[in-house]
């Protein structure tokens, strides 16, 4: 997976406490990361201490770090002045892997965006040993 | 044996839409004072309270703070808060509680001055105004900048998607609640709109249109609640609870399992059940229109039409004064009041509906009221089911 660095981001980061700050630091090394249940092999999204699915400990896996769009939006008002730059699109996308997730989709022109279209991950790092997962038109 | 039935008592509405002059706390007690002097019960009668956990401990009304202040001192008491549809599974439990014989008559209140105090940043605002690091789930979606109309926007873009559900369709429900609006005084917005005037207002966050988003209001809202044998004595003819019941799919939206399917699918028809009747029964909706989108999901969940017929159905005007099913006769969220939790205000609209109050908004011989709230983002929701008369 694609790291760049965006050390400038003035907004809102992740806290990155208990499983999840393991997710974001696999990130900024360019290893996206879901969970899988060792016990039933159920997969979730986000990082928890306990399969929701039975309720053992679930471990690490690597996603592929490709998925489809399954919904998205197009924000073009929101007060937040880290977002000043609008029109952007946030989307689910279905990893292959069997779980969803929310992200920022870039490189694309929002009014082009589709369901169903092909999407690959990349991380943005917000600081030195962490990065958040962004998604852009395969 | 005296029927410990539980039934709706007494309702009381604080001042809305814009009250410059009332705190929380404030409106909680008005709201409180008005349910009080309506069903005419001595407020040294009420042994249980129930409210949410409030707007933090800043806000003084949290439910411990507000039955302080209101002077109750309770056998009984609940602070479920799962944000607007709070006050639907408020009625659930405080029905146990009463038919269980824990406590006889509970005082629900809730009270807001987010108008006045935030202004209309809630929707388009966001919950994170500056660069604080994001805990919890919030941490996956807070720091893309999703805005909670983003959240509700996901939603509808999958419906459209999966099946054929158009923006003006979508707008209807904001027209045919805004026709109602127009017969309360009191409501926010009363000028009628058209689907145009919809689709032509601001885009937020596609497909959702400033027209499909509520108002941002002050206001609040109380109930009483009590035995029927007790209920005998008071001012009005009490309105039964015939069924209650909630559930949760998830909290955030990125953790919603399907788009289009929301947990009404699950507590109206338990809700529906406990009480024996069916959609068809019910003569008039009080549905949480946080978004046009929130209410055609709750249509299909409760059974209104078909899984992905929403749209059809609402085109058909079902949801219109004179409908099938008159919807939000209070000009709902999208055009009366909506302080940030509206749950409160859909079950006292019921109970004026079915006590043949609610004037020129009234729906003829009505008899069933079906109220159902959503809290979170689609996440909690409870259908509340109300009857004029006494269950057989």
């Amino acid at each position: 997976m694609r790291v760049v660095s965006d050390l400038e981001w003035q907004g809102p980061v992740p806290a990155g406490e208990g499983e999840y700050g393991e997710f974001f630091a696999a990130a900024a090394e360019g290893r996206l990361l879901i969970q899988q249940c060792p016990e039933c092999g159920h997969r979730q999204h986000y990082p928890r201490a306990i399969c929701t699915a039975c309720g053992a400990e679930p471990e690490w896996m690597e996603a592929a770090g490709t998925g489809t769009v399954y919904t998205y939006t197009v924000v073009r008002q929101y007060g937040v002045p880290a977002f000043a730059e609008l029109p952007y699109v946030l989307a689910m996308i279905d990893l292959p892997e069997g779980v969803r997730m929310f992200g920022g989709l870039t490189g694309i022109d929002p009014e082009t965006v589709e369901i169903g279209m092909p999407v690959t991950a990349y991380a943005r790092t917000y600081d030195d040993t962490h990065a958040m997962i962004f998604w852009e038109p395969a | 044996m005296p029927s410990r039935h539980p039934v709706i008592c007494g309702i009381g509405l604080s001042d809305y839409p814009v009250v410059p002059h009332l705190n929380s706390v404030q409106h909680h007690a008005l709201a409180a004072r008005r349910a009080i002097a309506d069903c005419g019960i001595a407020k040294s009668a009420i042994d249980g309270y129930v409210s949410t956990s409030g707007g933090g401990p800043a806000a003084g009304d949290d439910a411990v703070s507000m039955a302080e202040y209101l002077g109750v001192n309770h056998r009984y008491i609940d602070g479920t808060m799962v944000g607007g549809s709070s006050f639907e599974f408020h009625v659930q439990h405080a029905a146990a509680a009463i038919r269980e014989g824990l406590c006889d008559t509970v005082l629900i209140t809730y009270g807001s001055d987010q108008l006045t105090r935030m202004g209309r940043v809630l929707g388009t605002g966001g919950f994170q105004r500056d660069a604080q690091p994001v805990t919890g789930a919030m941490q996956m979606a807070t720091p893309y900048g999703l805005p909670l109309v983003g959240a509700y926007a996901l939603a509808a873009r999958r419906h459209m998607h999966e099946f054929g559900t158009t923006s003006e369709q979508l707008a209807e429900i904001a027209v045919g609640i805004r026709e109602f609006a127009g017969l309360n005084p009191d409501a926010r917005y009363r000028d009628p709109i058209t689907v145009d005037d919809v689709l032509n207002s601001r885009m937020i966050a596609d497909p959702l249109h400033k027209l499909d988003c509520c108002v941002i209001t002050d206001g609040g809202g109380a109930l009483v609640m009590t035995t029927e044998e007790i209920a005998r004595d008071l001012c009005h003819p009490p309105i039964y609870v015939l069924g209650a019941a909630g559930t949760q799919t998830h909290w955030n939206i990125h953790q919603m399992p399907d788009f289009t399917e929301m947990g009404a699918a699950v507590c109206g028809p338990e809700a529906m059940g406990q009480a024996g009747v069916t959609p068809a029964d019910i003569d008039t909706a009080q549905l949480y229109d946080s978004f046009t989108i929130t209410v055609m999901l709750m249509l299909e969940g409760l059974g209104f039409c078909g899984r992905g017929e929403g749209g059809a159905y609402v085109e058909e005007g079902h949801l219109r004064r004179g409908g099938s099913m008159p919807t939000n006769t209070d000009g709902g969220g999208l055009s009366s009041n909506h302080p940030g939790m509206r749950g409160i205000f859909l079950l006292i609209e019921a109970v004026r509906q079915l006590r043949g109050d609610a004037g020129e908004a009234q729906v003829p011989n009505a008899e069933l009221a079906l109220a159902c709230g959503s809290g979170g983002w689609l996440s909690a929701i409870a259908t509340v089911i109300l009857g004029k008369d006494r269950p057989s």
